[in-house]
């Protein structure tokens, strides 16, 4: 006797019972505050808010607390929350020339107007364990000193006087800013779009990527021109006052790349521009993103596309770690339907394979 | 902190009239994929989001849902979507073919022929039919406007030589309305026949793909194939072991570890109805409704 499977909803509910006690772990341990993770794992909720595309700390917290720590999970209850948001509208650009400046630094000049500012940075650390942080350790204060009150342009804007650098590509002042989270996606996508993908995209795949294009996968020589990170005040149009309101301040890193171009019949030899811009402190993120939205110009600059980074269509449709981890994940969705059906096909092809095995040897004999 | 307040069928009316519009046109041009603003759903991607955006768009309080997965209305992934529908839209679910207004599947169109004003909704993959023979959207969007379907038939006839047969077992290629070759979602090649002069509504929603697309009732879908290798649907030949039924499509079940075998019907809606009606198969037993535990 048989008796056929059933009992899933039941099952549904425990296993979600087991995950909240899982996530709770050894209740003798004090649970964690959405406070100590926003405050002592500030870069991971950076990362929830970049390719979640919310800036948001606490929810971002919460869902890094939600998902144990699975950032991906995370970045996916940020956009699915996200998702039933209103929209109101588009800010004014900011403007990332006047950023509160927190560190800065230029690979491309010794110094700047306004200085190389370190700031707070896990470069020239050694990289050894530290025990004196396993517990109870309080750092010392920082250094502080005078704020300067030099402005900080951007190595780009330096270099574009001097018409080194290619102009930054400026949009019609009317011209509306694309949203692929509103409209779907189609090819060849503007620069608008392409940005927009790869601050969404996940860290690890636009590391990758960028990476390949330094080993020659696309190669496009880049000098990091400029890395800034800080605050910086959004504004918003409000079309019944008529003036732009301040809504606040929002940190980001801003990473320019300098890109070698050696000029067509038409252009002067120039340097071309990669852009990254991502929420909070994210320099990896940024400076892969520079390097890709690099590589994505190379059809664009006239160059041969050949490597993966320089394909705009495979980069976009499979930078999205929420679509990914989605697909990739299904497989654990129950397929007997098809598996049966291949099965069937299977069992028919082995069985007339082994009839022709037995026939063929006769006929070999008989010639 | 932002506390989320939801729409009914937790999709806001703008979105909702984005996926409706899109519907429309998809039933305006059968089998042509329509782009549409795909949504972050709470649920993942491949887990039915296009779908279960479609029934969103598409659902009243007065509707009937049902929602099977792999014939089933007791796999997890459909009960965990009619939950959903169940809580955010509050409308009735049922798991009989016959009665539900909306039928969201995943790989199975049911065994129950499907009447005049139900609505069919499939959850898709990969939309594109010719994906794996192209996979550049932009090529393939042209293929399609230009009826250019030759790389098709060359896979298939490929196969044939090869294998003596045309190796597609489900996600079988389909033409619809003489126009448009359509990916029918991974279902079995044994469901194809019932997508053709049915006189439900039947759309098809891919999530992460950002398509929708549609048949119309009553609108002529061919399988793919050859005048001398016609297509063909496979069933494992053998009665299902509850019901006796011997025209249902078929689950393998292992029942040891020494190749014991067992075949009952995927479609738990028609095998229960089957048995209640007094059909018996070989394994025959009253079905549990719910396993006890602890």
């Amino acid at each position: 006797m048989y008796v056929a499977v059933k009992g899933g909803e039941r099952a549904i509910e425990n296993a979600h019972r087991l995950l909240a006690h899982e996530r709770r772990g050894d209740r003798d341990v004090p649970e964690i505050s959405l406070n100590q993770i926003s405050e002592q794992l500030s870069l991971g909720v950076d990362r929830v808010m970049t390719e979640g595309s919310l800036y948001d700390r606490e929810l971002a917290a919460l869902a890094i607390k939600q998902a144990r720590g699975d950032m991906i999970e995370a970045i996916f209850l940020v956009r699915a929350f996200r998702a039933t948001l209103p929209r109101f509208g588009t800010t004014e650009p900011v403007d990332t020339g006047a950023m509160a400046v927190r560190r800065r630094i230029s690979s491309t000049f010794k110094d700047i107007p306004g200085g190389q500012i370190l700031g707070p940075t896990f470069d020239y650390t050694h990289r050894l364990l530290d025990p004196q942080l396993a517990e109870g350790f309080s750092p010392e204060v920082p250094v502080t000193g005078e704020a300067t009150t030099t402005a900080t342009p951007r190595v780009t804007d330096i270099l574009g006087r001097d018409g080194l650098i290619e102009p930054s590509p400026q949009a019609a002042a009317d011209a509306t800013v694309g949203d692929l989270t509103r409209e779907p996606l189609s090819f060849p996508a503007d620069r608008d779009l392409r940005l927009q993908n790869l601050a969404r995209a996940d860290e690890g795949f636009l590391l990758a990527l960028g990476y390949s294009s330094q080993r020659g996968y696309g190669r496009n020589h880049p000098f990091a021109g400029e890395i800034r990170f800080g605050e910086v005040e959004v504004e918003f149009m409000a079309e019944d006052v008529g003036f732009a309101v301040p809504l606040g301040a929002i940190a980001l890193t801003e990473c320019q790349m300098v890109n070698q171009f050696k000029g067509s019949a038409t252009e002067a030899p120039c340097f071309t521009r990669g852009y990254g811009l991502a929420f909070g402190q994210s320099e990896r993120k940024t400076m892969s993103m520079a390097l890709v939205d690099r590589t994505l110009r190379a059809r664009e600059l006239g160059e041969e596309v050949f490597a993966p980074a320089q394909d705009e269509e495979f980069v976009m449709s499979h930078s999205d770690n929420v679509q990914a981890t989605g697909f990739v994940e299904h497989l654990k969705l129950p397929h007997y339907v098809d598996f049966q059906s291949e099965l069937g096909l299977l069992r028919k092809l082995r069985k007339e394979f082994a009839e022709a095995a037995d026939v063929a040897p006769m006929k070999e004999a008989a010639e | 902190m932002n506390a989320p307040a939801y729409n009914f069928a937790y999709l806001d009316e703008q979105t909702k009239r984005m996926i409706r519009r899109a519907i429309l046109k998809a039933i305006a041009i059968p089998g042509y994929q329509v782009p549409f603003a795909s949504r972050e759903m709470p649920m993942p991607y491949g887990w039915g989001t296009g779908g279960v955006q479609v029934t969103a768009a598409i659902l009243g309080p007065e509707d009937v849902l049902k929602v099977i997965d792999q014939g089933s209305d007791d796999t997890t992934n459909a009960i965990s979507i009619r939950k959903f529908f169940g809580k955010t839209a509050g409308v009735a679910t049922t798991t009989s073919t016959v009665d539900a207004t909306v039928i969201q599947t995943r790989h199975r169109i049911p065994e129950a022929p499907l009447h005049g004003g139900q609505i069919l909704v499939y959850q898709v993959p990969i939309p594109e039919p010719l994906r794996f023979l192209e996979p550049r959207e932009t090529e393939t969007r042209r293929m399609h406007a230009l009826g250019e379907y030759g790389l098709m038939h060359v896979k298939l006839y490929e196969d044939i030589a090869r294998f003596g047969h045309i190796a597609t077992s489900y996600a079988y290629p389909v033409k619809v309305n003489a126009r448009y070759v359509m990916d029918p979602s991974p279902t079995p090649k044994f469901d194809n026949p019932k997508m053709d002069n049915c006189p439900a509504l039947q759309l098809f929603g891919a999530g992460r793909e950002k398509r929708i697309y549609a048949i119309p009732p009553y609108t002529t879908v061919v399988s793919l194939d050859f005048e001398d290798h016609p297509f063909t649907r496979y069933r494992f030949d053998a009665p299902c072991a509850l019901c006796g039924a011997g025209d249902s499509y078929l689950d393998e079940i292992v029942i040891d570890d020494q190749g014991g075998r067992m075949f009952v019907c995927s479609d738990t809606d028609y095998c229960e109805g089957r048995q209640s009606a007094g059909h018996r198969g070989s394994e025959s037993a009253a079905p549990h409704k719910e396993r006890a535990h602890g």
